[in-house]
């Protein structure tokens, strides 16, 4: 029973570290209709920042997450205006190829600049362990995440729900042609989004390199995940990718657990089953 | 003058075979990657299904081909014929999954078949070989004649004749009624149901007949090279087809006989310097292609060519 409960703990944790890495995906292909596989190249950029700052240069550990979410904030800023903002209205097959040759070129330079095996972060003494509660053994860098990543989710709510960007960025969403017709700046706001959503990528990146590890690989073995959250989350909402990503969080580890012979399979079929169950899951809003 | 054209790729190709006898492993993997990159022409670039799990048709071929080699049945004709057929089944069996939904939410099932049957085979050690690869593959002579030699020259000639038979098969469907109500279809998919054209049927069958191409591909290199390895399942697969096909140009067939030469002789050159180096230019050349490049090498061909020549 305590086994369980620690399982399911540690699903919750690392479902809330993939929905800050994949809810920017879900504005960019749920809302933007873009196929953007290179969205966890943002993530892979962020940790390297952290490993960088946190074992090469003695950064403590918040700043360090502090910086590589700018840093990756930038550079999808930069990315976005130089380069995605072309391929907006594209067909798929010029944007699936455009993102892979993205993945492709960070991956090479991670690989250049860092070498092809995993990287390791020191964490800081109050983050490691574990404590007891109740008999339930927990780490504390699990309870790190859940409290952190938890505090992200609510702020992305309240903040699409209650602020002036907000109901800019629903309005450009729902009918951009209209809200540009209103004097919104349409492209602004997207740009800013897409900022927002690689940095949140690279916060994301950073927290998981202690969960998921991090290579040059990276963008490539979690796409999958990513993908998964938003493709069953759909776009509508804050709520509909976070519980996605909790539901995932709890059968991968709950699968490599109880079922580890079966690997990653699970994953993929869940992944096929769900695109199947709901497609609109993930084109709800871009149709409309 | 037409005529001419049409034979140019090919005499280039027997010109290979005696020009670099020593070459000739190369010169197999890419008539390979060409009849790889011709089935993804067929779905991709007729058809106008975006797809990025390739690879799995390319794969279930090759495992097909491999194991009957494997388990005592090495006749290599009939090996392709089965990897066809198993391919094309499995196309067919996936093709409604891939369909059923939009084009965004097709594109991911594609993702996730693909990465779902690397994984079945990776676990599935005892009959794959997992991680080491399909050892023990004994493929037999070739029409009972030509054996399997050290230096590939019946690799090369077997894979440039199937290369040769396949391309000309599919220059026919896509010419025929068939292919044309395909390029209906792509050019507008709401115009095409209502002109009375069976949209779901059509494309079911070019799924399946994309795939059955991929199959024998797979075969191809399994029973050239005597070993399948996961690699045949990769994404990286999938994506590097995909690249072959629009460095050549979409939608002419040779295109993907110009992007597959191009690409792996480019492969070759690149990743002797550095596997990094190659992995970086690739990229850039897809972010290039993706922004600029409609049309690939056949669209500059086309340029260059006086008017009415083209094919």
């Amino acid at each position: 029973m305590a086994a369980a409960i620690t399982v399911l703990l540690d699903g919750v944790a690392s479902g809330m570290l993939l929905f800050v890495l994949s809810v920017g995906l879900s504005v960019t292909l749920g809302l933007m209709n873009v196929v953007n596989l290179a969205h966890g190249a943002f993530g892979m950029v962020g940790g390297y920042v952290c490993v960088v700052l946190l074992s090469r240069a003695g950064v403590p550990f918040l700043p360090s997450l502090a910086a590589a979410t700018l840093v990756a904030a930038a550079l999808g800023w930069v990315l976005e205006r130089l380069l995605y903002v072309r391929l907006y209205g594209r067909d798929h097959l010029d944007q699936v190829l455009f993102s892979i040759g993205l993945v492709f070129v960070m991956g090479a330079a991670a690989d250049w600049l860092m070498g092809a095996r995993q990287q390791l972060i020191q964490l800081p003494e109050w983050l490691s362990g574990r404590v007891e509660f109740a008999g339930i053994g927990l780490g504390r860098y699990r309870i790190f995440l859940i409290l952190l990543c938890g505090a992200v989710a609510a702020g992305l709510h309240f903040g699409l729900v209650r602020t002036r960007f907000g109901a800019r960025l629903r309005a450009a969403v729902d009918d951009g042609v209209v809200a540009r017709g209103m004097g919104l700046p349409v492209g602004r706001i997207f740009s800013l989004t897409f900022a927002l959503g690689s940095g949140l990528a690279g916060l994301g990146g950073a927290l998981g390199v202690e969960v998921l590890g991090l290579d040059p690989n990276f963008p490539l073995k979690y796409l999958v995940y990513f993908l998964v959250v938003v493709a069953v989350g759909g776009a509508n909402s804050v709520i509909g990718p976070f519980v996605a990503a909790i539901l995932l969080g709890v059968l991968d580890v709950a699968g490599k657990y109880w079922v580890p012979q079966v690997g990653a399979f699970v994953i993929y079929t869940a992944m096929v089953v769900l695109l199947l169950a709901r497609p609109d899951g993930l084109l709800a809003k871009a149709r409309s | 003058m037409r005529v001419l054209l049409h034979a140019v790729p090919w005499l280039a190709a027997i010109a290979a075979y005696f020009l670099m006898p020593e070459r000739l492993p190369l010169l197999s993997s890419i008539a390979i990657a060409a009849l790889f990159t011709v089935s993804l022409d067929l779905i991709v670039g007729y058809a106008g299904v975006v797809t990025l799990g390739q690879a799995a048709f390319f794969g279930a071929g090759a495992y097909t081909a491999g194991l009957l080699a494997q388990n005592g049945w090495g006749e290599p004709l009939s090996g392709l014929l089965a990897a066809a057929a198993v391919a094309a089944v499995l196309g067919l069996v996936t093709a409604p999954l891939v369909l059923r939904s939009g084009a965004l939410a097709g594109l991911m099932v594609t993702l996730g078949l693909g990465l779902m049957l690397y994984e079945a085979a990776n676990k599935a050690a005892a009959i794959t070989g997992g991680a080491d690869g399909l050892q023990g593959v004994e493929v037999w002579p070739v029409l009972g004649v030509f054996r399997f030699d050290l230096y590939g020259q019946t690799a090369y000639l077997y894979s440039l004749a199937v290369l040769f038979v396949l391309f000309w098969l599919a220059k026919l469907i896509v010419a025929s009624p068939y292919g044309l109500s395909l390029r209906g279809i792509n050019g507008n998919p709401r115009r095409a149901p209502a002109l009375g054209v069976p949209v779901k049927t059509r494309l079911t069958v070019a799924y399946a007949l994309a795939a059955a191409y991929a199959g024998v591909a797979g075969a191809l290199l399994a029973q050239t090279t005597a070993f399948v390895s996961l690699d045949a399942l990769s994404f990286q697969r999938s994506a590097d087809g995909l690249l072959m096909l629009v460095l050549g140009g979409l939608g002419s067939l040779y295109g993907a006989l110009i992007g597959a030469a191009a690409f792996t002789l480019a492969h070759h050159a690149l990743s002797e310097a550095s596997p990094i180096f190659w992995q970086f230019w690739l990229g850039i050349a897809l972010i290039a292609l993706a922004l600029y490049g409609r049309g690939g090498l056949m669209g500059l061909l086309r340029k260059l060519m006086p008017r009415g020549a083209g094919s």
